[in-house]
């Protein structure tokens, strides 16, 4: 008689399955790996994030690492969910024993399986360029970046389920370079123009920016930033929850 | 809320093919996807193996293999590979090799799924349907896209997997194929069931008898002048030169037609005997169902005007 595999082996069949894909595909990891290297190279040898810490690199790697939990959390899962409900990927997934809760449960398996391999590949060429981040902060820094990941891929998920997948790569590209470059993720607040300064602390990119380079570079938490991108985490699961169409 | 299906019994048994016959937009998917579980239904009671499908746990998925229409494939995904796959979802899977070889997948194995053919890729599906070993498999539209070879191949298969006592329930709009594979049909018009039964019973409830001449010759013949009075026989001219003559026909009807023909210095281009077909009874039915409905709209509107006046 047939029987499934246990939620743990099922869950982390789909981790697996979707982590590869995510590994293999040339744009994700031109967005997941590629550009954030780009951009923290940038970061490091111009002048922009002078004076708010001991050297570039130290103000740069945290936001840099933040930007990566959006590229794989929203981006990435966005694009890829988005295109595997236009296919019937998830309704025959849902199918078959992982069911639905499993599907998300291997998402996130792979979600924080990319993060991994992002903190390794971005941290190891930030400490090549002279990153020393504060060693208890940056524990609760990694911490931290999974949350980042989990709110993020929440929101991506909500966009993949709501609108058509054409529209899922556009809107979910184009936040990330909005995000990416003004939404106080990379750059800090005090570095951005005024207009624009005082609402980037309520958007997630910037609340979860701020709460990484208050943790690598500080060793602190900043309250306030975790407790906005909480409820950006929930409002978006909540939302996703409710709105998701899975055909 | 629009109520897309009403009226839709059925019992699908182990080790039969039920067949659910009905063209584009009857219902037919909308039927598998409740009984699968994928669809929320707003009311009546379905069982799937004992159990509500809407609550469906994934010990109850394991026993249930499903391809759906549109496949339901990542296209970027190798074809064994995701076989692989989804087979890890299960603790004894068929072996993915056996079943690549018996569906003929590994002259495409290290093909893409995006670039396959829409008979190739239908034979993935049906793959990933069937790796887990299900004892009841549901099929949406499993013929579509087949060339004739990829066709038998197919329909060897459900009939091998009905010889192991599965339960299989598909869809079609094909009549060829609920006439060769169905034990069951249930023949869905506009959401609900209008006639179900097995081939031979849908036949024999036909409003016309079983047996059926064909002739084709000069038009406006009045050929039921051929055959001696209340015979039972109906005659038709469906289309200029070409007569039905439906009825329990013997030896002595085609001997009193030759004799006429030959009176009137006639001879038919064409001469044909055959049986009725499930697309006569299909039609007939579709037709006397759009028939009611214009009946019962006519109806509605009039009850509609009196309540005005």
């Amino acid at each position: 008689m047939s029987s499934a595999t246990s939620l743990p082996g099922r869950v982390w069949q789909q981790g697996r399955y979707e982590t590869l894909t995510m590994l293999r595909n040339g744009e994700q990891l031109l967005l997941m790996i590629v550009l954030p290297l780009i951009a923290l190279i940038g970061l490091t040898v111009t002048p922009f994030l002078d004076g708010l810490g001991p050297n570039r690199v130290d103000v740069a790697a945290p936001g840099i690492l933040a930007l990566c939990t959006m590229s794989t959390g929203f981006t990435g899962q966005g694009i890829a969910t988005g295109f595997d409900r236009r296919y019937g990927v998830l309704r025959f997934l849902s199918t078959t024993p992982l069911g639905r809760a499993g599907l998300i449960a291997g998402k996130t398996v792979a979600v924080l399986a990319v993060l991994a391999v992002q903190v390794v590949v971005i941290g190891g060429v930030a400490a090549l360029l002279g990153w020393r981040p504060d060693i208890p902060g940056a524990i609760f820094g990694l911490v931290l970046l999974g949350v980042g990941a989990a709110v993020f891929t929440a929101l991506g998920l909500l966009v993949a389920g709501t609108a058509r997948p054409e529209a899922t790569l556009a809107v979910t590209n184009l936040v990330w370079i909005l995000f990416g470059v003004f939404g106080g993720i990379t750059m800090p607040s005090s570095k951005l123009p005024s207009q624009i300064a005082g609402i980037v602390g309520f958007l997630p990119s910037g609340a979860l920016g701020d709460a990484s380079r208050a943790a690598f570079l500080h060793g602190t938490i900043d309250v306030p930033a975790v407790i906005v991108l909480l409820v950006w985490g929930a409002a978006g699961g909540f939302a996703a929850v409710r709105w998701f169409k899975w055909n | 809320m629009k109520r897309v299906l009403a009226g839709v019994d059925f019992v699908a048994r182990a080790g039969e093919v039920t067949v659910l016959l009905g063209v584009n937009g009857a219902g037919k998917t909308t039927t598998l996807e409740c009984a699968q579980g994928l669809r929320r239904r707003t009311g009546g009671a379905i069982r799937l193996l004992g159990e509500d499908p809407q609550l469906a746990t994934a010990e109850l998925r394991a026993r249930v293999g499903v391809m759906l229409q549109e496949g339901g494939l990542p296209p970027s995904a190798k074809p064994l590979a995701l076989l692989k796959h989804v087979a890890g979802m299960y603790r004894d899977p068929l072996p993915v090799d056996d079943l690549a070889e018996r569906l003929g997948l590994r002259e495409f194995a290290g093909t893409t799924i995006r670039r396959l053919s829409g008979g190739q890729k239908q034979r993935v599906a049906l793959a990933a349907a069937l790796v887990g070993r299900p004892e009841v498999v549901f099929l949406d539209e499993p013929s579509a896209g087949l060339d004739p070879q990829s066709r038998q191949v197919v329909f060897d298969l459900i009939g091998d997997l009905r010889a192991q006592g599965l339960g299989i329930v598909l869809t079609t709009h094909l009549l060829d194929d609920a006439e060769r594979l169905a034990d069951y049909v249930a023949i869905l018009d506009r959401g609900r069931i209008v006639a179900e039964g097995t081939v031979a019973e849908l036949l024999g409830t036909a409003t016309h008898a079983a047996r059926r001449l064909t002739l084709r010759g000069p038009a406006g013949l009045d050929l039921a002048q051929a055959f001696p009075a209340g015979g039972g026989l109906h005659v038709l001219e469906p289309s200029a030169g070409h007569y039905q003559v439906d009825g329990e026909l013997t030896t002595a009807h085609l001997a009193s037609l030759a004799q006429w023909l030959d009176a009137q210095g006639i001879m038919p281009t064409s001469l044909e005997l055959g049986t009725q077909s499930l697309e006569d009874v299909f039609l007939g039915i579709a037709e006397a169902s759009a028939a009611q409905d214009a009946m019962a709209h006519k109806e509605k509107s009039a009850h509609r005007e009196k309540e005005t006046a």
